[in-house]
């Protein structure tokens, strides 16, 4: 008998064990989940499917055309500053100067929504037109704007129109300001024009602000002060502020290197959870079935591909109000879709691999190269996703320390999935299952333990949590066909330097690994960051051969 | 082996070696230089050049079925290798072009626009050709020596190491990207006009450059064959097999594994110098992450395990890809991947398993190249 | 689960099968490996058969023509649409009765984005399929690939995308914008007061030849402008890069206090995280304007513009240009690829490189009607020079001997619907200057009083 056949033997026998164990059933939850298998599976297929079919990729935007007639349609007012209103969106540059001329002598806060309805839909000229304007007058109604946010940019704007009559209502806005940022840039914006006046007192009094208050802001202006007091025929004044403003830039860059730092860490800990959410699912896989999945990228890939197509629905079949709740509608679909691929790949490929580690990467290489090639037929284009709202923009946490929500959402996503799968691992039959799997699959397999069943349900599950990490990234990235391969090989080094089995190993490999590449990366480059990681993970793995946190266990291959 | 356990097998090898040396020494240059123009029995010299291209990726492949098909080291990074030898061939090309480039500087292109003003040191030995030459094939050896050894002393293996070595060919790849790393970046290495003296532009220069690749894949070939009917060769395939046995038995594993893996780097530079000049450009996508593993599919496709597979997979993907792109652009990457799956899961041995199995019956070959379902997770 | 079932054991059995059908199959003479030899070494032959055995069923008069565009690979997100325009080119020309009086025929090819195979396909089309012109190539990677083969072969190839410059063969006609028609205008734009008088440039770019070169010669541009050196920032990232943080944390600090503008010629996949890090730090357009050079409406179909809207880019070319050739143009193509069921049909846009892709079929097709032959690649040549056409964007004309392109230059702002505005237009067509005036005011190139670069007097 040649070992052809023996191999056979050994697919036939697995197919009779599996079938035993099926008729048999295991225990009541993994019944309940091989049932609702080919339900996900079925929906996860075909709802994409029907939202590809009917709603193909189409360009993103429908509204905004709206508010632009509205401007042109008030073109036959009669007032003067009416008149001036249409007269911005003119093509000839006189008559936009002079309604510019005359908006600022008599407008008052009234025009802003006007004025800011024109600059939303215009073009470049006319916005240049506007700006100053806009920046003056609407200080009086925005600095009292109920939003924070505005308030704080029209603080900001007001700084860079030179105008000192603005000083005085920067300084009564901030002493009513209760939000402490936006006091912070009504300062900083007075005191940024106080220092243009030329007043000898007034400026001195301003650097000496603009230094407490580290403003990032003044420092090319400071700059300049120190410039003209070097200069050779510099007066006394000039050489009194320039004193005052080297003490200032001290301060602010004495600032400024703390702020660098926390950015860093921020950083560092941004990019970590965007390994550790992908290394997850990997993690999970390996050390369960000693399959490394090289089609992971690829799930993680359908991930954003589902969120996309989700977006492309509601564009095309709900009002535009509701538009910011396809992002949490599009996460079980994400989920989902990857879980059905993932259960599929998983039914047809790997599980005639088990045991064959090298084998599985090879198949799953392939796996990823053709769904790869699928989305590029289909999808064809880069296209990338809306960020809803509340994921845009960022959080002012201190001076100089500028958070991005959306990335501040991927940590606490990734916070939250680590502790579900702990809880899963740890707090349910499934989980007593899955580590009993892992731990010791003969032994498991002869205490009745459906091991097959935990296998291809782990693995959908890990597939699913790709389709998890797809779906957030679409919030930092392009949703494009090679989305996967971008992180791909920094998790499969996390997955190794985390160690097999030990879900605390992946947190810690991918905290290490993304928190160096930006502690490294300012100095080094993007490029050569990754590559002192990489010379980093072999001298790691001469000392711990196993990774971090390697299992224990007799066996000598291990 | 089979090759030992048939000693019938091993004079037909033999004989078909230089049943195969023949054709491509002897019949395909003569096709190319002696039929008419329009002859259809005449080989272009297009073809010529393009066959003489698949050969030195079947050098290539020759090295990594000798890690992984007898020794069951996975190597995802053959690419860095290859790309160390055509760059430092490369290196000496570029250094030859002279006045000739777009420039009219002494430097290589590259240089001028990223406004290098001297030769970087590095550059400096490759003034000499036989330096270019031993550079591509030595450069390879040390650094797959320095890598091997920290990776297999510390018994990183199987999976671990292919993706340590995939890493390597990311990094590898960013790296050569790089035009701080003064090797051209993306662009690479290109315009290259003579070799030692002669015109690459010649059709006669190209067939010569042909017949020395297919004498080195046969030098190659001859060695592969040396080291696995060799002592040593068992004790690979008994690392494959079984690596702890082998442990036990007294022997040292990493040793071994780090001798194949450094042959093969030296057999990717090889196959990477002669790339260079019959190719006329080295650039970084050579090096990265998918040429690398492209590498493990001609073998798997030939057949791992056996020498003869890794050379006909090297050269029956790169020929189907040259046609196939013709007619299917599209479809490539569908049939590469397709590739992948339906061998590895269907076809263990490849080609060569099929054929035998078809002709002689007898059991498949590389059947040992698959190690027995084990039970997994014991660890 | 049933169909799973047996269709594992259908599975099983089918497999099976074979292996005891051929168990005891016939013995063979030779060793089956040198079957496999023989039959490698034939390959080479049966390749040229076929080859052979097609251009014998084709014969007659077409005319040939080669597409090398990447078709797979990364790369083809871009450099497909370039085939389609080129094939609605030939379309149009062959439904127009041809070129004097002969169809054309194009041959397509995909070098996959892989630059080593753009050689070696190239080589296929000048010398297997003997076309008489080529039209292709996006990266300059990919140009300065093919380059060799071009000039030892003597064939033509028309290069459609903008690019960086110091380069003047004679093979190559270049119908996209040298760095003086592109990138040089656009940023005396952003330093004239119209422009918003900016005056601290941060130059970032994607790490290859395009980005490095024009950046190099911006840099001289601007220190030759008086801008102080201290005022400019230079970055470049790898391809595919994702991770805009800490470029975008440098940005900020470098924008601080105003007056600062970025110039990107960050490509492809890289360029959505950019942008929206770019918002999400805080960064607006009003105070820190983005200029590219690399983003057009192809890439921005399909993409969030929200981050992107007020940016500015530079081409030679919109779709949103108002002239009634581009509007039958535009139409033309998006009804072009409904017909053809190319992905996305209708909703396709056309951009720059589009316009300059198709705009060369024509200008070859002009300038072999004016030599009277396809067969001389030097008679097709010298007809090139001063080719005149009115293209979908305006009349351009061919160089009278420098290979390049006089074209306009316009200014874009993008607008929420991918399209862009044009914001500024330059007075005329705009010379094309292969060496540029900063970096190498030495050099010039001309094709017919002197042979290509030469140095000035």
């Amino acid at each position: 008998m040649d070992s052809q056949s023996l191999r056979w033997g050994y697919f036939s026998r697995m197919g009779i064990r599996r079938l035993y164990g099926q008729c048999k059933g295991g225990d009541s939850v993994t019944k309940g989940f091989m049932k609702r298998g080919p339900c996900a599976l079925a929906i996860a297929l075909l709802i994409p499917l029907f939202f590809v079919l009917n709603v193909a990729p189409k360009p993103v935007n429908a509204e905004g055309e709206a508010s632009n007639l509205a401007a042109v349609s008030s073109a036959p007012a009669l007032s003067p500053i009416e008149q001036a209103l249409a007269d911005l969106s003119s093509e000839n540059a006189e008559t936009r100067s002079a309604a510019v001329a005359l908006l600022i002598e008599k407008g008052d806060a009234s025009l802003i929504p006007k004025l800011d309805e024109i600059r939303a839909t215009a073009d470049r000229l006319v916005r240049q037109a506007i700006k100053p304007v806009v920046d003056l007058l609407k200080n009086r109604a925005n600095l009292t704007s109920e939003l924070p946010d505005y308030r704080r940019s029209a603080a900001s704007d007001l700084a860079s129109t030179g105008r000192r009559e603005a000083i005085v209502w920067l300084q009564a806005a901030a002493a009513k300001e209760e939000v402490w940022w936006v006091r912070y840039t009504m300062e900083e914006s007075a005191n940024l024009l106080e220092i243009r006046s030329g007043d000898f007192a007034a400026q001195q009094i301003a650097i000496k602000k603009l230094g407490e208050l580290r403003s990032q802001n003044s420092v090319s202006i400071l700059k300049e002060l120190i410039e003209a007091g070097k200069a050779a025929e510099a007066t006394e004044e000039q050489k009194t502020l320039m004193s005052a403003a080297s003490g200032a830039i001290l301060e602010i860059d004495a600032w400024s290197t703390k702020a660098t730092i926390i950015e860093t860490i921020f950083r560092g800990i941004s990019l970590s959870s965007i390994l550790l959410i992908m290394s997850l699912g990997l993690a999970v896989v390996f050390g369960l079935m000693g399959v490394i999945n090289m089609a992971h990228g690829e799930l993680m890939m359908i991930g954003a591909y589902a969120t996309f197509i989700t977006q492309q629905a509601f564009i095309a079949l709900l009002p535009p109000e509701h538009f910011d709740w396809y992002f949490p509608v599009s996460l079980p679909l994400a989920f989902l879709a990857s879980f059905g691929v993932g259960w599929v790949l998983e039914a047809t490929i790997i599980r005639f691999l088990y045991g064959r580690l090298l084998e599985t990467l090879l198949a799953t290489w392939g796996v990823s190269l053709i769904l790869m090639q699928a989305a590029r037929v289909y999808f064809g284009d880069l296209t990338a996703v809306i960020a809803p709202q509340a994921l845009r923009g960022g959080a002012q946490v201190m001076v100089g320390v500028y958070l991005p929500y959306n990335r501040i959402f991927i940590i606490l996503l990734s916070i939250v999935c680590v502790v579900g799968i702990y809880y899963l691992l740890f707090n349910s039959n499934l989980g007593l299952r899955v580590r009993a799997v892992t731990q010791n699959r003969n032994m498991s397999a002869c205490l009745g333990i459906p091991t097959r069943k935990v296998d291809s349900y782990t693995f959908a599950f890990a597939s699913g949590l790709a389709g998890i990490a797809g779906w957030a990234l679409t919030m930092v990235g392009n949703v494009d066909p090679g989305l996967g391969q971008n992180y791909i090989v920094d998790s499969f080094m996390v997955v190794v330097t985390g160690g097999v089995g030990k879900l605390a190993g992946t947190i810690w490999a991918s905290l290490g690994i993304g928190g160096l590449n930006k502690v490294i990366e300012p100095f080094s480059g993007a490029v050569y960051g990754k590559v002192f990681i990489l010379i980093g993970v072999i001298l790691f793995l001469q000392w711990r051969p196993s990774g971090l946190f390697a299992a224990k266990g007799r066996s000598a291959d291990a | 082996m089979p090759e030992q356990m048939q000693p019938q097998q091993n004079s037909r090898e033999t004989l078909s070696f230089y049943l195969v040396g023949a054709i491509l020494l002897i019949v395909l240059p003569l096709l190319n230089v002696l039929p008419a123009e329009e002859s259809w029995l005449r080989v272009s010299d297009f073809r010529l050049n393009q066959f003489g291209k698949f050969l030195c990726f079947a050098i290539l492949a020759l090295g990594l079925d000798l890690t992984w098909g007898y020794c069951g080291v996975l190597s995802m990074g053959q690419g860095v290798f290859f790309g160390f030898g055509a760059y430092c061939m490369g290196m000496s090309l570029a250094l030859g072009i002279g006045k000739e480039s777009v420039y009219g500087s002494d430097l290589p292109d590259f240089m001028v626009w990223t406004q290098v003003k001297e030769l970087p040191l590095f550059w400096y030995p490759f003034k000499s050709f036989a330096a270019g030459i031993l550079g591509a094939i030595l450069v390879p050896m040390i650094f797959a020596a320095i890598f091997g050894f920290l990776a297999f002393r510390s018994r990183i293996k199987g999976v671990y190491f292919a993706i340590i070595t995939q890493a390597l060919a990311f990094a590898a790849w960013l790296v050569f990207n790089r035009n701080e790393t003064r090797l051209g970046g993306t662009n690479g290495l290109t315009d290259f006009k003579q070799l030692l003296g002669y015109r690459l532009s010649e059709p006669s220069t190209q067939l010569g450059l042909y017949m020395l690749t297919v004498v080195a894949l046969g030098a190659g070939y001859l060695l592969c064959r040396w080291i696995v009917a060799s002592r040593a060769g068992k004790v690979l395939v008994a690392i494959r097999d079984s690596e702890s046995r082998v442990t036990f038995t007294g022997y040292t594993p990493w040793i071994y594994k780090l001798f194949v893996f450094v042959v093969a780097a030296g057999l990717a530079g090889l196959s990477g110098m002669l790339y260079a000049p019959q190719v006329g450009i080295i650039t970084p996508a050579q090096i990265g992450v998918l040429p690398s593993l492209e590498v493990v599919i001609w073998v798997a496709v030939g057949g791992r395990g056996t020498l003869i597979g890794a050379i006909l997979g090297a050269v029956v993907v790169n020929f189907a890809r040259s046609v196939l792109t013709n007619y299917f652009p599209e479809a490539w990457p569908f049939i590469l991947g397709g590739l992948f799956v339906v061998v590895v899961t269907m076809f263990p041995d490849g080609l060569i398993g099929i054929i035998r199995k078809l002709f002689s019956g007898g059991p498949p070959v590389a059947s040992a190249a698959m190690p027995k379902p084990q039970t997994q997770g014991g660890r | 689960m049933e169909t799973n079932k047996s269709q594992e054991i259908e599975n099983v059995n089918l497999t099976e099968a074979p292996s005891e059908e051929h168990g005891s199959s016939r013995r063979e003479f030779l060793g089956q490996t040198g079957r496999v030899a023989a039959g490698v070494g034939v390959a080479a032959l049966l390749g040229n058969l076929g080859n052979y055995a097609l251009s014998y069923a084709a014969g007659g008069p077409p005319i040939k023509i080669g597409i090398l565009h990447s078709l797979s690979g990364t790369m083809a997100i871009s450099e497909v649409s370039l085939r389609d325009v080129v094939l609605m080119a030939v379309e149009e020309i062959n439904k127009a009765g041809g070129v004097m009086g002969r169809q054309v025929e194009s041959v397509v090819v995909d070098p996959a984005s892989n630059w080593d195979l753009f050689a070696e396909k190239a080589k296929q089309l000048l010398l297997q399929d003997k076309v008489s012109v080529v039209f292709g190539c996006w990266t300059s990677v990919s140009r300065k690939s093919v380059l060799p083969v071009f000039e030892k072969n003597n064939g033509m190839l028309f290069y459609p995308v903008q690019y960086e410059g110091e380069e003047c063969s004679k093979n190559v006609f270049y119908t996209g914008a040298a760095v003086n028609q592109q990138a040089q205008p656009a940023v005396e734009y952003l330093m004239s007061p119209e422009g918003g008088s900016y005056k601290k440039f941060y130059l970032l770019g994607t790490d290859y030849v395009y980005p490095r070169t024009t950046n190099k010669i911006l840099r001289a541009m601007l220190l030759a402008k008086g801008v102080p050196a201290g005022n400019i920032a230079e970055e470049y990232t790898p391809f595919h890069h994702q991770d805009y943080q800490t470029i975008c944390g440098k940005i900020k600090k470098f924008a601080a206090g105003g007056g600062a503008a970025v110039i990107s010629t960050i490509n492809g996949d890289s360029n959505v995280p950019f942008y929206k890090e770019f918002g999400n730090q805080g960064l607006r357009a009003e105070d820190a304007p983005i200029m590219a050079f690399s983003v057009a409406e192809d890439e921005l179909r399909g993409m969030d513009t929200t981050a992107l809207v007020g940016h500015l880019a530079a081409w030679n070319y919109y779709q949103s240009v108002d002239t009634p050739q581009n509007k039958t143009f535009v139409a033309n193509f998006k009804a072009y690829c409904k017909r053809n069921n190319l992905p996305d049909g209708e909703s396709r846009v056309t951009d720059d490189p589009i316009e300059a892709a198709y705009f060369g079929v024509y200008v070859w097709k002009q300038a072999v009607e004016k030599a009277g032959t396809v067969d001389s690649v030097d008679k097709v040549r010298m007809a090139v020079y001063n080719q005149k056409f009115l293209a979908p964007g305006g009349t351009i004309m061919m160089d009278c001997c420098n290979q390049h392109t006089h074209k306009p230059v316009i200014i874009g702002e993008i607008l929420k619907d991918g399209q862009f505005k044009s914001v500024w237009r330059s007075k005329g067509l705009v010379k094309p200057e292969p060496w540029s005036e900063f970096t190498n005011p030495e050099k010039g190139c001309d094709w017919i009083t002197h042979q290509g670069t030469y140095q000035k007097k």
